[in-house]
């Protein structure tokens, strides 16, 4: 018997409430959980998939953008396991957690739940959630090893198991991931607060089901699906048939000395977009490796970056056709090494894709952003608190030039929405003393619309001993320029010890660089990119930001002079 | 004569309620905002209500002069005098965007690059001199900010808040150089670390209060001039008033001024009509205001964002705003899913059946088109209405006129619903145990379905919808936040020291109050803490008994809020002490509401002025009633709709309506799983 079509106003009012439901899911697991990465940074993300395929249906509008597709990825690994036996099958109560990076995953700091929602007596949903573990064990706390060379130093692998039974916490997986996980006492927190967000999303969930019949939520979704589809597909008819090619470069793996390469070629067949990475670099030795989940996720939100108007549905994927990455570092297998892949890797890629379609669509996309987290590690023990402490100071950079501005100046990273912590809470809780938090002067990349200005700042260490890494990116080459713009400025770090200033050998990575008290390290971040010719950019702008000394007056010369 | 003022200057409309404490005599007016000089129109509405000024001994002033000074960026030429190494903070930010998804975005800082100076000096995080003030170059700073012609000065140290001696010291040698009052010191009005927050926070009210401070000298001046002999007072973002004199020297804290004085109204007449849990629902034209009263308490936030990246961190009644009103556009999107804003068309050029040029479909326009409008008010550009209904929505959706429009207002409705679950949620509380306050021109047309949606089990209209910001002037309360930031894990915390910060806070807002010529029937204190697990950042504010709870008694509130909250329970980690706050609040003598529809008017029995079809699944023979006219005490059933003056209730099928004393409708909303 054929459905009748679903009305237009319940198909509208029951997306607005599925949308709903996952911003309530991430609000209740920021606002209750300890992990300040989650609770400050919302480095987590919430959804509600399919049954049958793990296919996205629904995610919160506030979630990390490069979970965007991979909580999908990580849902559909799970039903294939528990199709092949490997998984023990779902029961009511149950939440599994997971944070294998080969199994649909990131790196392994991001641990995943998912609960399996029945609805008489049948697996109906599932919803699930990531969330950033400040630790998973491994060989540095943090997990970002910038030297590992196999996942094992990076940390716990946990492949799906049931934490929650029925309802009830499995209190000896717990034991032993507590045993191998730093600062434990607090992680309970963390996962009862990730557990209650679940809980609450499948509480309002079956709301909408009372309330509206399983057979229209159902047709719903259906069609909610159907229309991400076909709003994707005509907003691609706009880039025109053909080619648009692009490259961008990962400074170095971390390890070995030598910059990887992302090759990318962007095609409209019809209404469908071809991203061909072939040509692009081997897996590496370190750990700027990407897996197959964040490859694919990193090309969505770059998608979504310059189609925010298409819901967060499977359906908006659909269109957009991911080719030739096995057999190069974005589709790395277990053992490689891949803590870099969520935080920088991902941006290379979804900067590949901004170049590759700039010209294509010059009103919709921009220049180069800084696209790097700018993670910057300190280690060490402060004798006056007769404590060790973890510091990450995360900065942000330039945006791109654009059709309507110039780029926006210290924007968060492209997959990130997070603040970076104020100076005065770093020197309340770290022992050192900041010199300078400042623009990044002549980082803007010129253009008609230049680049936004990265950020300059410098850190001196006031006591006992300490070990410095980086993971950072773009010290070899700036943030492109677009139709006739010029780079953004480099990602700089530069160490001073003992009065002698240094610059990393990988220039943007390094590991365990021992720093004794009143030793400085200052970072420049990358500027933007900038959008068209220079010369053509309005004088009177020119001048305002030689009045404001955000170029000198030799530079400007230099950059805007026709 | 005693006679209260309470006088609200909106965007469009001065509003004015005037109150007679002994008699309970009410008189009101409505007239038009002037701008540049707001004074204009609130000189024309006491004109209007025909009241001698020198019968008035109080006037309570809303005004939205900074509001709309900070988000025009009408702003006072200000300096900034900062520690060296740090004068991009305010406009670097916290590395933020304006939206998740897009790349583009501009961000302005509230001082320009060459306006904000560095000299040498420096704190540590526990307030120790690192490097001491640079005097001859503070000097030359503050002497080049005036020679380049600012009229107000921010000096704003790292880590003041631990410190202040050296902001203390700029503050003494820059009062000799400046030629005016206008100088604030970034720990004055936030004593608490962050440096972007406190910075802005200064900031913005460095270059408002040169504006505020004109304004209001010119306007008590004014009303000196024609005759009135008493004080004005100006309402402040957290629902108390402060007397004019004072209000410049901390002008930021008026900058939510407006909706917090409609807050204030609906906690006193929901105090009188025994509902003290109320979400209040204000909907304009371009936007609604959502705010959540809780056992009669207004909820105050020092954390509020008036826009992307303007954090202004002072007490505020929590008003969260969202973008949908009448004016909101409804469109088709390039999926052929039908959506309602955010766009507006605003008042200009507003709705299509405004008949001012607009031509795009709007809330407003699908109201008109079910007959929940009267069409009469609209004439020709009600056919216009519903021609553009038909080409922009109900041809593209295969849907009649009428089923196009409910679908604009069901979406319109699922959003704005979702807005203010949210915003309960995020207080922690479930909307079902609210009422809704309806208020705003729009607000009293969708708040039944709203409830409907939220499973709110009833609606309050207040008497006047459309002054309820005038009337919270008059009924507003003097109030006074205090925050001391302890940061501690509990069992370190010195509890003696606890006792003694909130009986101190107490103490000095009891004799702010006291210092005021204002009549207070009783003075008030309420005392909170905010706490948190040891190793979260969030807090939760817990509400304290009284001035010395005991250790554990502290520990046991707050896991029972906690639990409360997030259903989740921590027995092994211990709380974090982190602020003691305490509000101090002199209560007014309650005043005599029953009279905001004169009794004079009022018919013996219930008789609809018209009947007219509205549309519910399909149009219904429905009464149409004026407000002023209904019986003291009536009840009627759904479907009904009630016009006044300033707004239209809609009563939907299988509801029932009554009134009270003070001339409130109760709507009670069923619903199928209540």
């Amino acid at each position: 018997m054929p459905t009748p079509k679903i009305d237009p106003v319940t198909l509208a009012v029951i997306q607005a409430s599925l949308q709903q439901i996952c911003d309530e899911m991430d609000l209740t697991f920021s606002r209750a959980a300890f992990s300040p990465v989650i609770a400050e940074a919302n480095d987590r993300s919430d959804g509600i998939y399919a049954a049958e395929d793990g296919a996205l249906i629904a995610q919160g509008a506030q979630g990390l953008p490069v979970f965007v597709g991979v909580m999908q990825f990580s849902t559909q690994s799970l039903i294939a396991r528990i199709a092949a036996g490997i998984t023990a099958a779902p029961e009511p109560g149950d939440i599994y957690i997971v944070n294998d990076p080969y199994l649909g995953g990131t790196h392994l700091m991001d641990v995943r739940f998912v609960l399996p929602y029945f609805r008489n007596n049948r697996l109906a949903f599932w919803l699930s959630n990531t969330g950033h573990w400040p630790d998973t064990g491994g060989a540095v706390p943090g997990g970002f090893s910038a030297s590992a060379i196999s996942a094992e130093q990076e940390g716990l692998r946990l492949p799906p198991v049931k934490l929650f039974k029925r309802g009830e916490m499995d209190r000896e997986i717990w034991d032993i991931i507590r045993s191998n996980i730093r600062v434990s006492d607090q992680r309970i927190g963390d996962v009862k607060a990730q557990a209650s967000a679940l809980l609450v999303g499948a509480e309002r969930l079956t709301m909408l089901l009372d309330r509206y019949s399983d057979a229209t939520v159902a047709q719903a979704i259906a069609e909610i699906r159907k229309r991400a589809s076909q709003q994707m597909c005509k907003l691609i008819t706009l880039i025109p048939e053909g080619r648009h090619v692009s490259r961008a470069f990962i400074d170095s793996d971390g390890v070995v000395n030598e910059p990887l390469t992302i090759a990318l070629s962007v095609e409209r067949k019809g209404d469908r977009l071809h991203f061909d990475f072939a040509g692009s670099s081997p897996p590496c030795m370190g750990p700027m490796n990407s897996v197959r989940a964040t490859t694919l996720s990193s090309v969505y939100l770059a998608i979504r970056h310059i189609f925010p108007e298409v819901p967060l549905s499977a359906g908006a994927f659909e269109p957009l056709i991911v080719e030739n990455i096995a057999g190069t570092f974005l589709d790395a297998a277990y053992p490689r090494p891949v803590s870099g892949c969520a935080a920088e890797v991902s941006q290379r890629i979804a900067e590949a894709v901004f170049a590759a379609l700039v010209t294509a669509l010059p009103d919709r996309v921009t220049a180069s952003p800084a696209g790097t987290s700018g993670n910057f590690g300190l280690g060490g023990h402060d004798p006056l608190k007769g404590r060790d402490y973890v510091m990450y100071q995360i900065s942000g950079g330039g945006y791109g030039g654009n059709a309507d501005h110039d780029g926006l100046s210290n924007g968060c990273s492209t997959i990130g929405i997070s603040k970076a912590p104020p100076v005065e809470i770093m020197e309340q809780n770290f022992p050192v003393l900041y010199h300078r938090y400042a623009l990044h002067e002549g980082s803007g990349g010129a253009g008609q619309h230049r680049g936004g200005f990265g950020l300059d700042y410098e850190i001196e260490l006031l006591r006992g001993n300490a070990r410095a890494s980086f993971v950072m990116d773009h010290g070899r080459t700036g943030p492109q320029g677009a139709l006739g713009g010029q780079d953004g400025a480099v990602n700089r770090v530069e160490v001073t010890r003992k009065g002698v200033t240094s610059v990393p050998e990988h220039l943007s990575k390094a590991q365990d660089i021992a720093l004794t008290p009143g030793d400085r390290v200052r970072v420049r971040t990358p500027g933007g990119g900038g959008y068209g010719p220079p010369d053509q950019r309005d004088k009177a702008l020119i001048e305002e930001d030689l009045r404001l000394g955000r170029y000198s007056a030799e530079a400007s010369n230099r950059l805007f002079r026709a | 004569m005693s006679l209260i003022a309470g006088v609200d200057v909106g965007g469009t409309f001065t509003d004015l309620v005037i109150l007679d404490p002994a008699t309970g005599g009410l008189k009101m007016a409505k007239v038009p905002t002037t701008l540049p000089n707001q004074a204009g129109g609130v000189l024309a509405a006491f004109a209007a209500a025909e009241v001698n000024l020198a019968d008035i001994a109080l006037i309570v002033h809303g005004t939205t002069t900074t509001t709309n000074a900070v988000l025009e960026r009408n702003l006072c030429k200000t300096g900034l005098i900062t520690t060296q190494g740090f004068r991009d903070v305010l406009e670097l930010g916290r590395r933020t965007r304006p939206q998740a998804y897009g790349m583009k975005g501009q961000f302005r800082p509230v001082i320009p690059r060459d306006l904000r100076l560095e000299v040498p000096e420096r704190m540590d995080a526990l307030g120790n001199i690192v490097t001491h003030l640079d005097e001859p170059a503070l000097t030359q700073a503050v002497s080049q900010l005036r020679d380049q012609g600012c009229e107000s000065l921010v000096i704003h140290f790292l880590h003041a808040y631990a410190n202040p001696s050296h902001e203390l010291r700029a503050e003494e040698i820059a009062r000799q150089l400046w030629p005016n009052d206008h100088i604030t010191l970034g720990h004055a009005l936030l004593s608490e670390s962050r440096e972007f927050e406190r910075g802005v926070t200064a900031a913005v009210n460095a270059a408002v209060q040169p504006l505020l401070q004109r304004y209001i000298s010119r306007l008590a001046h004014d009303l000196r001039d024609q005759g009135y002999p008493g004080s004005l007072l100006v309402m402040n973002g957290n629902g108390g008033m402060v007397s004019a004199e004072k209000v410049a020297r901390e002008a930021v804290k008026t900058v939510m001024s407006g909706p917090a004085s409609g807050v204030m109204a609906a906690l006193a007449t929901g105090r009188r009509a025994g509902m003290p849990n109320l979400l209040t629902y204000d909907m304009g034209g371009t936007s609604t205001d959502v705010a959540m009263i809780r056992e009669g308490r207004a909820p105050v936030s020092n954390e509020i964002e008036v826009e992307h990246a303007m954090p202004i961190h002072v007490p505020m009644v929590d008003v969260r705003t969202v973008g949908a009103g009448g004016g909101s556009i409804a469109r088709i999107d390039a999926g052929g899913m039908l959506r309602v804003g955010p766009e507006s068309a605003g008042s200009y050029p507003g709705p299509v059946c405004y008949g001012r040029g607009g031509t795009l479909v709007t809330i407003s326009d699908a109201n008109l088109i079910l007959g929940r409008l009267p069409a009469a008010r609209f004439g020709v550009t009600a056919e216009a209405a519903r021609q553009a209904m038909q080409d922009q929505i109900a041809m593209p959706l295969g849907l009649s006129i009428e089923q196009a429009a409910e679908a604009v207002i069901r979406i319109a409705n699922t959003h704005m619903a979702g807005a203010i679950r949210m915003v309960s949620l995020s207080l922690g509380a479930d909307p079902r145990d609210f009422a809704l306050f309806a208020f705003g021109g729009a607000g009293p047309l969708h708040a039944v379905a709203l409830a409907q949606e939220l499973a709110v089990p009833r609606v309050l209209v207040p008497a006047r919808p459309g002054l309820t910001n005038a009337l919270g002037c008059v009924v507003a309360d003097l109030r006074h936040d205090f925050v001391r930031t302890l940061n501690q894990p509990l069992d370190l915390a010195d509890i003696a020291r606890v006792h003694s910060m909130l009986s101190a806070q107490e103490a000095e807002g009891r004799a702010m109050i006291a210092a005021e010529q204002v009549q207070v029937a009783s003075i008030e204190a309420e005392y909170t803490a905010d706490m948190q697990f040891i190793g979260q950042t969030h807090v939760l504010r817990i509400r304290l008994p009284n001035t010395s709870p005991s250790r554990e008694d502290l520990q046991t509130l707050f896991e029972a809020a906690y639990f409360a909250r997030f259903r989740v329970d921590l027995p092994s980690i211990r709380a974090n002490l982190v602020n003691l706050c305490v509000s101090v609040i002199g209560r007014r003598p309650e005043p005599d509401l029953g009279q905001l529809i004169p009794i004079s008017g009022r018919s013996e029995t219930l008789l609809p002025r018209e009947t007219r079809p509205v549309w519910f699944n399909g149009w219904v023979q429905t009464p149409v009633y004026w407000r002023d006219h209904m019986p003291l005490s009536a009840t009627l059933s759904g479907p009904a709709i009630i016009e006044q003056m300033d707004t239209t209730v809609l009563i939907d099928p299988g509801c029932h309506a009554s009134t009270d004393h003070d001339g409130n409708l109760i709507i009670e909303v069923p619903h199928a799983n209540t």
